[in-house]
């Protein structure tokens, strides 16, 4: 398959398409609605199932039946929809069943605004909706690396009977590279053992529900839940890192952040700076171990976020107070340059590390000048 | 005790196969007995129960699903249609159903129930109207009559503060989507053999392709209405009646030719 | 002159609503006082001939308990 040039939202489309999506039910919201504008000719085209619906309240729910009725099914939003589907993922995930989200994150709190972000790290990796549970998030850089994502999500959504999150940014959804295109997969022709497809005199009936009224049997379902959790946190952790072997120092980003930083990165190399970087894919299950070791042989952690530090309290927290942790941040939509980047790795570089305080405190105290100054 | 011998008898009337032989959480006398009955009746006359998915909702239905026969999911609260969507789009030639309250279908759920009504949703709807949140202790409903009195209305529903009821049947009915909307009651034999009419339309609708139905049942709630079964059947027809009149609001012109 | 018909009532689904009793048209439903089911209610019972097997009962009962049987008419005639 050749490459060509995608749009990240139609490039995150197709890549469902290949996947064998049956089912997709979306709502416009910017930047990501190019998907459902995409899928509203591309599914249909097809025979395959697509529908706008009344609101992302609605979607959730479509996918959660098309879920329990066995289909490959997603929905894709940004980030005051994903707010909205909060509740239906929780019913998700209670239920047991699989589906794919894609959250194109935007500025906000509230409305907002439309320009990328990462502000929904919190919301998304820690679950979002009430109640025990852990959906897997993925957090691609370029559109190859998510469309690769997007493809694969959907087998590791059903190996599991899990939570599928692919979050990406704006700049992602909205920007145009080069992409090549997986294979396509056959749409699935059997209905899973566990769906409610008809029973169509080959089997008993089945029921799927999130509902258990005795503790007991809930507490035995979380427990279910749990250990599927540990066996995901086990096989699905994935990371890149550049520049690491004799790295001194390392910066921690991830999505769009990460490519930025890779950027100055490789400036700060060119400057005979030995510093690397540690980029997750895997936000949920976090690369805990991974950012663990490094504390133990880095003389500190260099976190760059496009939200107020959010991955910054998990690298914090898996770093266990062994190693400096520094934060660099934008927030509201706005991306930072790679010169902003370098030259916060050259004071790290020139100036050391600080291990009173806590790095948000520090940032903010300089953040205000910052903007000033640009 | 009569001593008539029943082996020379033909049977009249049996537990429906698609109902399950247990015993159910609804109150005695609850009409949401009578109303599973029925679909439960016509789901085996029609013979569509290998075919049937249903879709329960959050209420005293929540647990709908440990009643019917066949596939079944639980939806979050009045998010029922939604769901049905959902399966009905992946699955177009199943008979798929949602059983919902008032609370759930018309209040939290009027986004949902009002989409896929106006979509044509080949879906049915059966919607147990009894004035009030009956499974959380008998909170005001938006079809809590004026001057009804409920555990969040305790002076009666004032229409100064709280507004009007809704009646859903007649507003879903302006939806050219709707292919059949009803409104039957439960309250007698006469009533509940119409009510039973009624559901066979809306699956026959379904059936054939014809849009979304919908039959509204009015329903009895004894326990928060703190009335016994057999006044709550005559608080329902004094009360319930006049303010949701029984009839057909939406009748897709393919139903005069239809014989079933 | 009307069919014979009568009723049995399962006593795990019954839950007294009395629904059956008011809307029988020959009145020959009562509670069976004398007797509580292991869910304990006073079943409905037949306390008196005349079931005529109409099914009324059977119509209004929330729980589907409620089995119900008649004659056939072709045995009846050929018995007159």
């Amino acid at each position: 398959m050749a490459r060509e040039l995608w749009k990240g939202n139609e490039a995150i489309a197709e890549a469902a398409v290949r996947a064998g999506l049956q089912a997709y039910f979306g709502y416009p919201i910017t930047p990501q609605t190019e998907a459902l504008e995409y899928l509203s000719w591309r599914m249909p085209e097809l025979g395959r199932a697509f529908l706008q619906a009344e609101s992302e309240l609605g979607a959730i729910n479509m996918v959660y039946g098309a879920a329990c009725a066995g289909a490959r099914t997603m929905t894709s939003t940004s980030s005051p929809g994903t707010s909205l589907m909060m509740e239906g993922l929780s019913y998700i995930a209670g239920t047991e069943v699989p589906m794919v989200l894609v959250d194109v994150v935007r500025g906000g709190p509230g409305l907002g605004n439309i320009a990328p972000a990462q502000g929904d790290y919190n919301q998304i990796v820690r679950g979002g909706g009430h109640g025990d549970y852990h959906p897997i998030v993925f957090a691609p850089s370029g559109i190859q690396e998510t469309v690769d994502t997007v493809y694969e999500m959907f087998d590791i959504a059903d190996k599991y009977r899990t939570i599928g999150i692919v979050m990406v940014d704006g700049s992602i959804g909205q920007m145009m590279e080069p992409a090549e295109m997986p294979p396509m997969k056959e749409v699935r022709k059997e209905w899973p053992a566990w769906s409610t497809s008809g029973m169509e005199g080959k089997r008993d009936r089945n029921v799927l529900t999130s509902i258990y009224l005795d503790p007991k049997e809930q507490e035995m379902t979380n427990l279910r839940m749990m250990k599927n959790w540990q066996i995901i946190e086990k096989n699905e952790i994935r990371f890149k890192e550049y520049f690491m072997e004799d790295a001194k120092f390392a910066v921690v980003g991830f999505g769009s952040a990460g490519r930025v930083a890779l950027s100055a990165v490789r400036a700060a190399r060119a400057a005979g700076i030995p510093v690397g970087l540690f980029r997750p894919i895997s936000l949920s299950p976090f690369p805990k171990k991974q950012i663990f070791e490094l504390s133990q042989k880095l003389q500190g952690l260099f976190v760059v976020e496009m939200n107020s530090g959010m991955m910054l309290d998990d690298v914090l927290l898996s770093s266990q107070g062994r190693v400096p942790v520094e934060f660099y941040g934008r927030m509201g939509g706005i991306m930072p340059f790679p010169d902003e980047i370098l030259r916060e790795i050259k004071r790290l570089h020139s100036e050391g590390w600080q291990a009173e305080g806590h790095p948000r405190d520090r940032w903010l105290a300089k953040l205000e000048r910052i903007i000033e100054e640009e | 005790m009569t001593t008539t011998n029943i082996e020379n008898m033909q049977v009249i009337y049996q537990h429906p196969e698609a109902l399950l032989n247990t015993t159910t959480h609804y109150c005695p006398g609850c009409t949401h007995g009578v109303a599973h009955r029925l679909v439960a009746e016509v789901i085996d006359e029609m013979n569509l129960r290998q075919n049937s998915i249903g879709v329960a909702s959050v209420g005293c239905s929540v647990f709908t699903y440990n009643y019917f026969d066949f596939d079944f999911v639980e939806a979050p609260h009045g998010r029922a249609p939604a769901m049905a969507t959902g399966i009905k789009r992946v699955h177009p030639d199943r008979i798929v159903l949602t059983y919902q309250g008032d609370g759930d279908m018309i209040s939290i759920g009027t986004g949902e129930i009002t989409h896929a009504a106006a979509r044509g949703e080949n879906i049915t709807v059966i919607f147990i109207n009894n004035a009030n949140y009956g499974m959380t202790g008998g909170q005001m409903a938006p079809t809590t009559l004026p001057g009804q009195k409920t555990t969040s209305s305790p002076k009666g529903r004032d229409i100064e503060q709280a507004g009007y009821p809704i009646r859903a049947s007649e507003m879903l009915a302006t939806l050219d989507g709707a292919g059949y909307i009803a409104r039957r009651s439960l309250h007698d034999p006469k009533n509940i053999r119409l009510a039973k009419k009624a559901i066979r339309t809306a699956f026959e609708i379904q059936v054939r392709g014809l849009g979304f139905s919908m039959v509204e049942l009015l329903s009895t709630c004894p326990t928060n209405w703190h009335l016994s079964p057999v006044d709550a059947t005559h608080w329902l027809e004094e009360n319930m009646i006049p303010y949701y009149p029984l009839g057909d609001y939406k009748v897709h012109p393919a139903l005069k030719d239809l014989k079933f | 002159m009307p069919l014979t018909g009568t009723i049995v009532v399962d006593e795990n689904l019954c839950k007294a609503c009395e629904l059956c009793i008011v809307n029988c048209p020959v009145q020959v439903i009562a509670l069976d006082n004398e007797h509580i089911t292991p869910r304990g209610f006073h079943p409905a019972h037949l306390f008196k001939e005349g079931c005529t097997g109409c099914g009324t009962c059977a119509v209004v009962c929330p729980e589907a308990a409620i089995t119900v049987y008649r004659e056939k008419r072709a045995e009846k005639e050929s018995n007159a």
